[in-house]
C-alpha cells in the first residue's frame, strides 16, 4: 500500500524540493519557503483572510460610504481614530489585508511551481506497472477467460482504450502479460487551471485598481456632461492614471422617467432617455438607461445611480433682472423630500440666497410643507427662506452648492428678507404660485425637473477577470468531479506450455479519491471483461 | 402587474400544510430512529462480500458496506414508521414546491425575489437534495436530523420574515435574478445537507472518542450510537460540499456579473458580498483541509459547520443588522 500512502501525500501536500541540507542563512530561508509553500500555512492563510475580512463588513468602509465613515467617528470619537489607524475603514485596502493575501499567492504560486511539472511530467509518463499483489489492492476480482492470454490481453487493451484510458502493455516472464491503466488525468488539470485562474484573477484585480477610473455627476434632464476630468463632480482615478486621457465623448439627458407600481410609492423602474456621441461626434444617438442596463460606450459604462428633483425657481430683482433656471435639491430621504439652496449673485441691488426643501408630494396637514408622503411628485411644493446680502462666495472658501453658507447668515452679512406684507420671507409654494418680497423681489415657483446621478466608469480589468472566473468554475468542476483512479489486469496462462490454454485474470483497482464510488465502475469494468 | 390574491394565500397555505408535514415527518423519522433495530456498527464489520472468479483466486471485498445497514429490517413494525415518514416528506415537499409555484403565479416572476422566498427556496431544495439522496442510499436515519432545520428555517420564514407577495423593486429586475439568486438557493440548501451530515460526524466522532476512553456520555453525544460510523459521515460531507461548492462559486460570479450592469463594479466588498466570499473562503479552506494529512477529521468538518455559520449569517445577520446594496436587506 506504499502507492497510497505516496499518492496521498502528494496529493495533499506540496513536495519536498531535494535541496540538499546545509547549514547557514541559505539553509534557514529554504526551511522558510519550504514552511510558506505548505499546505498547511495555505490553509492557515486562507482561514485569516476570512477572518480578515469580518470587520470590512461590520464597520463602515470608505470604499462604501464615507457618510457612515463620518457618523461613526461623531459617534465614536474615541474609538475611531484608533480603529482608521489600524486602516478597519479601509480593510479591503489594509496593508495587513494585503500582507495575507499577497502571503496566500505567494504560497500558492510556489505551491504550483512544482506541482505544474509533476503533472506535466505524470502526463507524459506511462502507466505504472502493475502491483505484486494485485488481490491485495482496495478493489479487486478475478476470473478465468477461455482466451490465450494474448487474445485477452487485447480484449482488455482494447476495451480500455475505447472507455478513453491511458493503456500501457507489459511483459512479464514466464508468459504472464500485465496491461496497466490509469484515467482522470484532467482530475489534477482541472485543480491547476482553478489555481492559475485565482493569480489571474488577482491580476486582473490589480489591473482595474492601477489604471481603472470612475467619476460620478449629476445631470438635470437637458443637460449634459463630456468624459473630462473637469465636469465631472468626483473622479476617482486608478493609481497609475491621471485622468487626462479619458475616451472623448459627451452625453445629454434629455428625459429621466421614474415609475411607480399603481397607487403606492414603491418604484417599479427607472430609465433615463439619453442621446450621446463619441469622440467629435454630436451627441446625437439615443439610448435608455436603466437600472440594470448602463450604457457601453467606448470601453467605459455610464449608469443611473441615483435620481432626484431639480425645482425651477424665477427671480425677479428690483432692477429687473430675471433669473430662471433649474437647481438640484438633494433628496434628504426616501420620500425624496430635498433640500437645496438657489444662489443669486449677479442680482441688483444685493445679491439674493434662497434655501428650502422641496417636496414631491407634499403632505397638507404640514403648514411648513417640510415633509413628503412619497416620491411620486403628485403635489409638488418648495418650503423656502429668501435672504438678501451678501453670499459670501468672494472669500475663496468652497462652499456647498446645496447650502448657503451658515456663517454669512449668523455674522449678519446675509439677512432674512422681508415680505411685502412685512413678515419674514419664510413661505410654501405651490407650482406658479410667487412670493413678493417688500424691496419688489418676486420668487416664483415654475415647477421642477428631474436629475439623474451617473456614474461613469471603466475597469480595463473586467473583461480579464470574468474569463478568470469563468476558468476557476470550468477547473473546479474538473477537479472535485473527477477522479483519478488506475486498473490493473495480470493475465496469467493456467497451463503454462499448452498454446491454446486458458488465461487466469486478476484484476485491481485503485482510486486516488473517494474509493466507494469507484467501487460500481470497477464492478461493470470486470464484469465487461470477464464477458470477453 | 397586480397581484394574484388567490394564488398569494393558496401559496402561504400550502406552505402551512408543508411545514405541518414536514413536522410530522420529523417526529416519526425521530420514533423509527429511537426505537430502530441497533448496531450496525457491528454488523458491518463482520459482513464481508466474497467474489469468487471461476478459477480464479476468491477475492474478499472488504469494504465496510455499512450504509446499508443501519436501516431495521424489511417488514419490522419501526420500518413502516420510517416508510411513512419518507412518504411524508415527500407530500411535503409537493406541497412545498405548490407554495413556491403559486407564489411566483401570484405575482408573475420567479419566487425568490425576498428573503421569505429565498428561505422557502433554499428548505426546498435541502429537502429535495435529501429525497434525491435517500433514492441512492438508505439514508433515513438522516431524516429527522435534516428536517430540524429546515422546519425552523420555514417557521423563521413564516413568522420573522414573511412578506406580503408583491412585484419587484427595480434593483431586482433583471434575468440575472434567475440566474444568480437560483445558484445561490441551490447552493445553500446542498450545504444545508452538508451542514448536517457535518454536525452528525462531530457528534459520532466525539461519541467514539469518548466510548473508547471510557468516559461517560451525556446528550446529545449519546445520539451518536445510532449514527452511522464517522467514516461514512465524513465522506458524505465531503461529496455534499464537494457537489455544493463550485454552485456556489458559480453563484457569486454571476452576482459579479450583475453587480457589474446594477452597480458600477463588479465587486466593491458590500457586505453581502464579503460574506460570501468569507462562506466561500472557509469552504476552500475545508476542502483543502480534507486532504491534508493531520488536519482531516474533526477540524475540517469543523471547519465546514463554521463555512454554513458564515452562509446563515450572510443570509440573517447581514440582511437584518447591516445594511447594503443587496435589496434583500431591510425586510420590507
Amino acid at each position: 500500500m506504499a502507492i497510497v500512502a505516496g499518492d496521498a501525500a502528494r496529493l495533499s501536500t506540496a513536495p519536498e524540493p531535494a535541496w540538499p541540507v546545509s547549514p547557514g542563512p541559505l539553509a534557514a530561508l529554504r526551511r522558510a519557503w519550504r514552511q510558506l509553500v505548505s499546505m498547511r500555512t495555505a490553509l492557515i492563510l486562507l482561514f485569516l483572510l476570512a477572518v480578515a475580512a469580518v470587520p470590512g463588513s461590520i464597520l463602515p468602509q470608505r470604499g462604501l460610504n464615507q457618510l457612515k465613515v463620518d457618523d461613526y467617528f461623531a459617534a465614536h470619537p474615541d474609538l475611531a481614530p484608533v480603529l482608521d489607524r489600524l486602516s478597519l475603514f479601509d480593510v479591503f485596502g489594509a496593508p495587513w489585508f494585503a500582507a495575507i493575501y499577497l502571503l496566500l499567492f505567494v504560497s500558492l504560486m510556489g505551491c504550483l511551481s512544482s506541482r505544474i511539472p509533476l503533472h506535466v511530467r505524470a502526463l507524459v509518463r506511462r502507466p505504472p506497472a502493475a502491483p505484486r499483489h494485485l488481490d491485495r489492492l482496495p478493489h479487486s476480482a478475478g476470473y478465468s477467460s477461455p482466451d490465450d492470454v494474448e487474445a485477452a490481453a487485447a480484449s482488455a487493451h482494447t476495451r480500455l482504450r475505447r472507455d478513453r484510458w491511458r493503456v500501457e502493455r507489459r511483459n512479464e516472464p514466464d508468459g504472464v502479460v500485465t496491461v496497466s491503466a490509469e484515467k482522470g488525468y484532467l482530475r489534477e488539470t482541472g485543480n491547476l487551471v482553478f489555481h492559475i485562474a485565482l493569480v489571474v484573477l488577482l491580476a486582473a484585480i490589480a489591473l482595474g485598481g492601477l489604471y481603472g477610473w470612475k467619476a460620478t455627476v449629476l445631470v438635470t434632464e437637458g443637460e449634459g456632461f463630456c468624459n473630462t476630468v473637469n465636469q465631472y463632480d468626483a473622479f476617482e482615478p486608478g493609481r497609475l492614471i491621471d485622468g487626462s486621457d479619458l475616451p472623448p465623448f459627451c452625453v445629454e439627458l434629455d428625459e429621466f422617467t421614474a415609475r411607480y407600481q399603481p397607487g403606492t410609492a414603491q418604484a417599479a423602474s427607472f430609465s433615463a432617455d439619453v442621446r450621446y456621441g463619441s469622440g467629435d461626434a454630436a451627441p446625437t444617438t439615443a439610448h435608455r438607461i436603466k437600472v440594470n442596463a448602463p450604457l457601453r460606450l467606448d470601453g467605459t459604462r455610464t449608469y443611473l445611480l441615483g435620481h432626484g428633483f431639480s425645482p425651477i425657481v424665477t427671480v425677479t430683482d428690483p432692477s429687473g433682472q430675471v433669473f430662471t433656471a433649474p437647481t438640484a435639491f438633494l433628496p434628504a430621504d426616501d420620500t425624496l423630500a430635498s433640500t437645496g439652496a438657489v444662489k443669486l449673485p449677479d442680482a441688483r441691488p444685493a445679491q439674493i440666497g434662497i434655501d428650502g426643501v422641496f417636496t414631491p408630494d407634499r403632505d397638507l396637514d404640514d403648514r411648513l410643507g417640510l415633509t413628503s408622503l412619497s416620491p411620486v411628485p403628485n403635489n409638488p411644493a418648495l418650503s423656502i427662506r429668501i435672504y438678501i446680502g451678501d453670499l459670501g462666495l468672494d472669500s475663496g472658501e468652497p462652499q456647498s452648492v446645496f447650502s448657503l453658507d451658515q456663517r454669512q447668515i449668523r455674522l449678519e452679512r446675509l439677512n432674512l428678507a422681508k415680505l411685502a406684507g412685512g413678515r419674514p420671507a419664510r413661505v410654501v409654494l405651490g407650482p406658479g404660485q410667487s412670493a413678493q418680497l417688500a424691496d419688489g423681489t418676486t420668487v416664483r415657483f415654475d415647477g421642477y425637473q428631474e436629475w439623474a446621478r451617473m456614474q461613469v466608469a471603466r475597469d480595463p480589468g473586467q473583461l480579464l477577470a470574468l474569463i478568470a472566473a469563468s476558468a476557476m468554475v470550468a477547473g473546479l468542476l474538473l477537479s472535485l468531479r473527477i477522479r483519478r483512479r488506475r486498473v490493473w489486469f495480470r493475465f496469467v496462462p493456467a497451463d503454462p506450455g499448452k498454446p491454446s490454454a486458458r488465461t487466469v485474470v486478476a484484476v485491481g483497482g485503485l482510486a486516488r479519491t473517494d474509493s466507494d464510488t469507484f467501487t460500481t465502475e470497477f464492478d461493470q469494468l470486470t464484469a465487461k471483461a470477464r464477458e470477453g | 402587474m397586480p397581484v394574484d390574491q388567490g394564488m398569494a394565500t393558496l401559496s402561504d397555505q400550502l406552505l402551512v400544510a408543508t411545514i405541518l408535514a414536514y413536522t410530522v415527518a420529523m417526529f416519526l423519522y425521530a420514533v423509527e430512529y429511537a426505537f430502530g433495530r441497533r448496531g450496525h456498527v457491528s454488523v458491518a464489520a463482520t459482513k464481508t462480500r466474497v467474489l469468487v472468479g471461476a478459477g480464479g483466486p476468491p477475492v474478499e471485498d472488504t469494504t465496510a458496506d455499512d450504509r446499508r445497514d443501519d436501516v431495521p429490517e424489511v417488514g419490522s413494525r419501526i420500518a413502516v414508521v420510517g416508510r411513512i415518514a419518507v412518504g411524508l416528506t415527500v407530500l411535503g415537499a409537493g406541497a412545498h414546491v405548490g407554495s413556491l409555484v403559486c407564489r411566483g403565479l401570484s405575482v408573475s416572476r420567479v419566487p425568490w425575489g425576498n428573503m421569505y422566498e429565498f428561505t422557502v427556496a433554499v428548505c426546498f431544495i435541502a429537502v429535495a437534495a435529501y429525497l434525491v439522496l435517500l433514492l441512492r442510499q438508505p439514508l433515513r436515519y438522516l431524516g429527522a436530523f435534516v428536517l430540524l432545520p429546515v422546519v425552523l428555517l420555514l417557521g423563521l420564514a413564516g413568522t420573522v420574515l414573511y412578506t406580503v407577495p408583491g412585484p419587484l423593486v427595480p434593483a431586482l429586475d433583471s434575468y440575472w435574478l434567475k440566474i444568480h439568486v437560483s445558484a445561490a438557493v441551490v447552493a445553500t440548501g446542498i450545504f444545508l445537507v452538508g451542514f448536517t451530515t457535518s454536525v452528525l460526524y462531530l457528534l459520532r466522532e466525539r461519541y467514539d472518542r469518548r466510548t473508547q476512553a471510557g468516559q461517560t456520555l451525556r446528550f446529545p453525544t449519546t445520539l451518536g450510537v445510532r449514527l452511522p460510523t464517522a467514516d461514512v459521515l465524513e465522506r458524505g460531507t465531503f461529496r455534499v460540499i464537494a457537489f455544493g461548492f463550485p454552485i456556489w462559486t458559480f453563484a457569486v460570479i454571476a452576482g459579479a456579473i450583475w453587480a457589474e450592469a446594477a452597480w458600477g463594479r463588479y465587486w466593491a466588498w458590500d457586505p453581502k458580498e464579503t460574506w460570501a466570499f468569507i462562506a466561500w473562503v472557509i469552504y476552500a479552506a475545508y476542502l483543502h483541509a480534507r486532504s491534508t494529512a493531520g488536519v482531516r477529521g474533526r477540524a475540517a468538518v469543523a471547519l465546514a459547520v463554521l463555512a454554513w455559520g458564515a452562509m446563515m449569517f450572510n443570509l440573517f445577520g447581514v440582511n437584518m443588522l447591516i445594511s447594503g446594496l443587496h435589496s434583500y436587506a431591510g425586510l420590507n
